[in-house]
């Protein structure tokens, strides 16, 4: 009896699963499950919840294998990534592309299935991901993050279509949120990992146009998305305490944007980066909380 | 100085007792005090925020004693409006004029004496009718004793505030974080419970 296979590919699963970057991908699903449920539909409705969940997860996983795949040569030139399973050589790249074409292929198909609109968006999330920021801008210019946030904001706005049957204006500012949140989130890694990147010729925002208007890039954005994110919270109809509190959210964000603008510091800069991640998942948790209470 | 397990709950527990006042806890006071707690309750929730991700060493930041200073006065503001309306608008100037003259006494050039000065009348301002007026009201029969948190906790407020002197003063630090999160944990708990069994 051959015991070594089970154990293969239990350590195989375990490298595939940090393939997909279970906390980033688990941010982007809350993102699209709080989209669906802005749309104050019928929020348990198992079906369609457990579809749109699938689906998105897969998604998601399969655009980020496919990601770590195409990228397996500039991530094993940089100390942070250089240990990733792609980069380290642990897994077979043939195998990595194939899975990640069967992953996305099945979380695109069961998007179609559920609903040909969302079915859309969730590809086009993909495709901006896959095509336009990995494959054809990342190693060109540093501004291939815009392509990845508009990626980013194509579950929440495909969430919302699902939800709503139409891409509306409260669609359309929930995603901006995300849009001008993920560079918040992107710069200050950036500069936090700028050799890394010097290392691997990636040019990135530090390296192109300097410090200085990256830092501010970062508050301009962060201003954009919590103004975004108040407005969509309006549009959903939250109420006023949730409101409330998500302006208070806000606040600090704008408050350490502007720190890492007139004051930097490595502190100030690693505190936004958390911060701002906080500060997505916190608003996505108050439009549910919102919509349940 | 990164919080030990338990001291990450206790933080933890106390942005949602602040996530909660500000969301829940002060609905149907008046947009006045609505907006003067929230400010109060905003500033305990980010500063808690970032402890949690920073550390502790946060505390030690020079913006740290014109935070500091805002909580009191804004929760002060916030129960002058609602209880005596008729003092809204001169609680709303002194408190203006205090936070100003906190500001720019906190210039490299301000001299020291007068920073300190400014400091203590305005804490010290805030912080006494933070601690009375819930004891009039109460005693006054306008609020239940459940009130009477609202003063612990703007007592502990004035624990908080001298711990935070002796930070700046240069005591050893780890003595002085070990009771910062359960002292913020405490002051939120009372005005939580102050304010939904008033």
């Amino acid at each position: 009896m051959n015991t070594a296979t089970p154990l293969d590919l239990r350590a195989k699963i375990r490298l595939y699963w940090l393939l997909t970057k279970p906390l980033q991908s688990g941010l982007l699903l809350a993102t699209g499950l709080a989209g669906y449920m802005s749309a104050r539909c019928p929020v348990f409705n198992l079906d369609t919840l457990l579809g749109l969940a699938g689906s998105l997860f897969l998604a998601i996983a399969g655009s980020t294998i496919l990601n770590m795949w195409w990228d397996r040569d500039i991530d094993a030139c940089m100390r942070r990534t250089q240990s990733r399973p792609t980069s380290a050589g642990l897994l077979d790249p043939r195998e990595v592309l194939r899975v990640g074409l069967i992953v996305s292929a099945l979380g695109i198909g069961w998007a179609v299935g559920i609903d040909a609109r969302y079915g859309l968006l969730v590809f086009a999330g993909l495709f901006f991901d896959v095509v336009v920021y990995s494959i054809w801008l990342k190693r060109r210019t540093c501004w291939s993050i815009v392509w990845g946030g508009v990626s980013g904001a194509m579950p929440i706005l495909a969430g919302r279509a699902l939800g709503v049957g139409a891409v509306d204006w409260i669609g359309i500012t929930l995603a901006l949120g995300v849009l001008f949140w993920i560079p918040t989130h992107t710069l200050t890694f950036s500069m936090k990992f700028a050799a890394d990147y010097q290392a691997a010729g990636v040019p990135t925002f530090p390296s192109t146009y300097g410090l200085g208007v990256t830092r501010a890039a970062i508050a301009l954005s962060s201003v954009l998305a919590a103004l975004a994110m108040i407005l969509a919270g309006y549009g959903i109809g939250m109420a006023w305490g949730f409101l409330r509190l998500l302006g208070v959210l806000s606040a600090g964000l704008l408050l350490l944007a502007f720190a890492i603008t007139f004051r930097p510091s490595e502190h100030i800069n690693f505190s936004l980066f958390k911060y701002a991640s906080l500060y997505m998942l916190a608003a996505m948790i108050l439009v549910v909380m919102d919509v349940l209470s | 100085m990164k919080p030990s397990p338990l001291d990450r709950v206790l933080l933890l527990l106390t942005a949602i007792l602040a996530s909660y006042q500000v969301a829940i806890g002060i609905e149907g006071v008046g947009t006045f005090s609505i907006l003067a707690y929230t400010i109060g309750f905003g500033i305990l929730l980010i500063a808690i925020l970032l402890i949690l991700i920073l550390g502790l060493e946060v505390l030690e930041l020079p913006a740290v004693v014109i935070v500091s200073t805002l909580l009191p006065v804004s929760l002060a503001v916030g129960l002058v409006g609602q209880y005596l309306p008729t003092w809204r608008v001169p609680s709303l100037i002194g408190a203006g004029i205090g936070l100003l003259a906190v500001a720019l006494t906190r210039r490299p050039r301000a001299p020291a004496w007068a920073a300190m000065v400014v400091v203590a009348l305005v804490h010290g301002v805030s912080g006494l009718v933070l601690f009375s007026l819930p004891i009039v009201l109460v005693l006054s029969g306008y609020t239940k004793y459940a009130f009477l948190l609202v003063s612990l906790g703007s007592a502990l407020i004035g624990l908080l505030g001298l711990l935070l002197t002796f930070l700046r003063r240069g005591r050893p630090k780890t003595d002085l974080f070990r009771y910062l999160p359960t002292l913020f944990f405490l002051l939120t708990l009372c005005f939580t419970l102050g304010f939904a069994f008033r």
